[in-house]
């Protein structure tokens, strides 16, 4: 059906007498390659299509989803929906006004040109990973590499019984390259990967290969590495562990929801509650952290959220001090919070839910050399390997691939294995130094876990090279 | 439960899409299909519910040392003219299939499609019917604050394939995944799941863990770090287990050098001659059969007796390091695991830890050091300090960071006599198959860092 065949099968379907009923419509067009040792090792399609139903009614959401995309699927699910609502209305909640789902302007949001259907191949996508293989391979230590590159086209067509209507479309890209060195006494790995909203033009060749180079080298040069001390010292944290460190000790925390209690069975609470916003001191005053949809290639950004939504910058927390919650329209109406655009759902299979989306950490001015030259005895950490925190997210442990000591304000030796670990809110106050824009960089993850039934859904977090004070750091078995 | 996903019109669409195929080309099909009803409750009251149609089929195209797959959304409703609608949408991507195999190199490693033989088992339940769900779990529970989700309803995985394969396994269930919050924030997390819903189980498991929250009345105790006799129930052990399929057992992390298990597998270090683990899908709670169709062992031992047998290896790594596979899954993560019990009495528990930690839940597991074994999460849930034997109150969550090699290890005291069943409870994407059986187990001098 096309879209104005599925507008008229909405409108006939739809009864009147029930509050508000949406439908999207969502399309995926994938391409998932993944290289091992340079030769193809699993090559995906995916042409998914799925409709959901969302039923707004005397402040109860019920939703139905359904692979069946025909007008009898359609119809079916707009009936499921209305029956679960029925029977969870004795159960309200919360009693959701309609002004969760405020009507928006159709805007037909142009797809990106480079768009999925030109034509890029597995095969080509597949080139690009085996030629970084064959690089990785010549580094002498190498004993397995692998790259893995993705290209997802997601098109939703959103229509509402209160005359809204939609059409979006966006490109994802996801890609990794790992190496494996191996010395007499141990093995090292080194990775490199990002998830950025762009497109197949990404798989350049020459960017590939010189990545892939670094890679390896770096994990060989890893295995003569010694062991990362085990001491409190100064940590310089570069931005591709710094999306962990917002994202576990700032994001999380800060999601509406958790702190409703919506996830207390499963992704857990926040140490955060709702009269520490506007109150609490966060972290040090170096710490400006925003909700940002509108950086262009950044993983989560979009014009409306899943509930038809503007999306736009704002302050989550200003100076170090708490600002506003990560919270959508129905958070915001349960808390009396301020809170963003970021009521998001992982396709149609699954409701909106509070998702994080972009959340960055604003450049301060400091250049990396000025923050080196500040330690007498410190550590820089690169690349995440290992998360964890707790349900309230306080207590935190995170392990890196790559590190290298600064002594006397000079950055020497490479250590392998290193670890930190913290408490949140003591942690963010002894961020010393933001670094500057140059030090700034995108990153993204397509697997940010949350909710029940569970949805993993993309994420966005940019941030500079930033120093800590004083952080318990430690090393390897 | 509308009867979507015939076993009929699988086997029939995937003739006739067979007949579709060119000289010198091979297709498996794999078909995830369910139909199930979330509830998802928080303070005993809906947040929000839904109804999920959801079929994935997958089609694996061989075709000249090469291949590649599709994933297509696929629902086999009855409504007149589906059938060839369905067909001619599978025939399309086929064709894609075909085109983007062509533009793939050779691969030296593919596996050949093969006849793997028949499967069918379909298993019947009842399930809490529709228009009550929301009542029976929720009617009596008012006065307290219970929050989690409900899911329930009718599961399947089948596999065809062109040399003549067929396969199929259905299964109805539902699962209560809940936890009890008191108003000090203290909880305890439980089950409750089946085929048959019993009205009065529910409520029963409902008492109990009421019970077990009132034990968390006394203010928290905080617990210095340090290293301490703990008892790790039987959730607890799941969680760690789960650690298991996260880059241990799979023979491939193995052969590329990142396994947990590979100093045990080059007799660097040993386990305790107490842990024994298997695959075990006498458990019925999944298909034996992989997304091709290949068959494991109803009973695969993977550690026996603190010696590895063997890891779980796929017909790709197989074919990729010259071993033999065992029918493990691409992934070769663990979907029907079972640590078998040891001797502890659940009466003798508290005795056996004298003093030291009673930890019912964990948390949030990752490895700190994969190679070395190590791993680090966090305690939740219902976790006591024990002095003589006795629980005192319950603790302020603590980090863990320890190897598997201690307390699966020379550290391990025992293992309990009883075990419990999780159903796996995973929904990323589609709702998840399979799920395990362990035992709890008492460790010593077990390593808490924060
Ligand atoms: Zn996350």
């Amino acid at each position: 059906m096309n879209h104005e065949q599925i507008k008229k099968v909405f409108k006939e379907v739809c009864p009147s007498g029930i509050d508000f009923i949406s439908l999207k419509l969502i399309k995926t067009k994938a391409k998932l390659c993944s290289v091992k040792n340079s030769f193809p090792h699993s090559n995906k399609l995916v042409m998914d299509e799925g409709v959901q139903i969302e039923v707004l009614h005397k402040g109860q959401f019920s939703y139905a989803a359904t692979h069946d995309v025909s007008p009898q699927g359609i119809k079916a699910a707009v009936n499921k929906a209305i029956f679960l609502n029925e029977h969870s209305l004795k159960w309200n909640l919360y009693p959701f006004s309609l002004k969760t789902r405020p009507s928006f302007e159709l805007r037909n949001k142009k797809t990106s040109s480079k768009d999925l259907k030109t034509k890029t191949t597995l095969g080509e996508i597949n080139d690009v990973l085996s030629l970084a293989c064959d690089v990785m391979k010549k580094e002498s230590g190498i004993i397995h590499c692998e790259g893995h590159g993705s290209l997802r086209n997601i098109e939703t067509y959103y229509l509402t019984t209160n005359g809204s209507e939609d059409l979006n479309s966006k490109n994802l890209l996801d890609f990794s390259l790992k190496a494996i060195a191996k010395n007499d006494n141990d093995i090292q790995t080194r990775t490199w990967g990002n998830t950025l909203q762009l497109g197949p033009s990404f798989f350049q060749k020459d960017l590939f290969k010189k990545e892939a180079f670094r890679v390896a080298r770096e994990a060989v040069e890893l295995t003569h590495a010694p062991e990362c001390p085990t001491e409190t010292m100064d940590l310089i944290i570069l931005p591709d562990q710094m999306i962990l460190q917002i994202h576990e000790s700032i994001g999380h925390p800060l999601e509406l929801d958790r702190i409703l209690g919506d996830e207390r069975n499963y992704a857990g609470l926040s140490f955060i509650k709702k009269e520490n916003f506007g109150e609490y001191q966060y972290g040090s005053p170096k710490l400006n952290i925003t909700f940002d949809p509108t950086v262009e290639t950044e993983a989560a950004s979009y014009s409306l959220d899943d509930t038809g939504v503007k999306a736009s910058k704002e302050f989550i927390i200003k100076e170090g001090k708490l600002l506003r919650g990560l919270g959508s329209l129905e958070s915001q109406e349960r808390t009396n919070l301020k809170g963003v655009a970021c009521s998001r759902m992982s396709s149609w299979n699954r409701p909106p839910i509070d998702r994080m989306a972009n959340l960055n950490l604003e450049p301060g001015v400091a250049t990396f050399d000025s923050m080196v030259s500040q330690v007498k005895r410190g550590i820089v950490m690169a690349t995440n390997k290992s998360w964890s925190i707790d349900d309230y997210r306080n207590k935190f442990q995170f392990g890196c691939e790559y590190a290298q000591l600064i002594e006397d304000g000079r950055t020497t030796k490479i250590v392998k294995n290193p670890n930190y670990r913290g408490i949140t809110t003591p942690f963010w106050h002894n961020l010393k130094e933001v670094g500057d824009a140059k030090s700034r960089e995108i990153f993204g993850t397509a697997y940010c876990g949350k909710g029940e039934p569970n949805q993993a859904i993309e994420v966005g977090h940019a941030s500079p090279a930033c120093l800590f004070e004083n952080i318990e750091v430690f090393g390897g078995a | 439960m509308e009867n979507y996903f015939k076993k009929e019109t699988f086997y029939n669409i995937g003739q006739d899409l067979f007949k579709n195929l060119e000289k010198d080309e091979d297709l498996t099909i794999a078909l995830s299909g369910e139909e199930t009803n979330y509830v998802r409750f928080n303070g005993a009251k809906v947040r929000q519910s839904l109804n999920v149609i959801q079929g994935d089929f997958i089609m694996t195209l061989n075709s000249k040392n090469k291949t590649a797959s599709l994933r297509v959304g696929f629902a086999d409703c009855k409504e007149e003219g589906q059938y060839e609608r369905n067909l001619n949408r599978l025939k399309d991507g086929l064709k894609e299939l075909r085109v983007e195999t062509s533009t793939l190199p050779e691969d030296p490693y593919l596996v050949p499609t093969e006849n793997h033989g028949h499967y069918e088992k379909e298993h019947v339940g009842s399930l809490p019917s529709t228009n009550k769900l929301m009542e029976n779990i929720l009617g009596a529970n008012q006065e307290i604050d219970l929050v989690g989700v409900y899911s329930g309803g009718r599961l399947l995985r089948a596999n065809l394939n062109s040399k003549g394969q067929k396969q199929w396994f259905s299964t109805i269930n539902f699962l209560v995944d809940f936890s009890l919050y008191d108003k000090n924030h203290n909880a305890v997390k439980e089950q409750y799941g089946g085929a048959n819903w019993n009205q009065e189980a529910f409520s029963q498991q409902i008492k109990l863990a009421k019970k077990q929250l009132e034990l968390m009345a006394k203010p928290k105790i905080k617990v210095p770090r340090g290293h301490y006799k703990t008892y790790f129930g039987p959730a607890a052990v799941h969680e760690i287990l789960g650690m298991m399929s996260w880059g241990a057992v799979s023979g491939s992390s193995w052969k590329k050098g990142e396994s947990a298990l590979g100093q045990l597998a080059d007799g660097t270090k040993k386990l305790s001659p107490k842990f024994s683990l298997q695959e075990n899908f006498e458990l019925g709670l999944c298909p034996p059969f992989n997304e091709r169709g290949e068959i494991s062992k109803e009973k695969l031992s993977i550690i026996s007796n603190g010696n590895l047998e063997t890891f779980l290896i796929s017909s790709k790594t197989a074919q990729e390091y010259n071993l033999e596979d065992n029918g493990a899954s691409q992934y070769e993560g663990l979907r029907s695991p079972s640590i078998l019990p040891g001797d502890l009495k659940e009466e003798d528990i508290l005795k056996s830890i004298g003093t030291g930690l009673y930890l019912s839940n964990l948390h949030y597991l990752n490895w700190s050091d994969q190679r070395g074994g190590r791993m680090t999460g966090m305690t939740r849930f219902a976790c006591f300090w024990v002095e003589n034997g006795e629980l005192v109150a319950p603790i302020e969550d603590l980090r863990f960071d320890e190897s598997l090699y201690k307390f699966f290890g020379e550290n391990l005291i025992d293992l309990t006599q009883f075990t419990e069943t999780f159903p796996e409870t995973g929904s990323y994407q589609n709702k998840g198959i399979g799920g395990s059986k362990v035992p709890g187990m008492i460790v010593k001098d077990f390593a808490f860092t924060l």
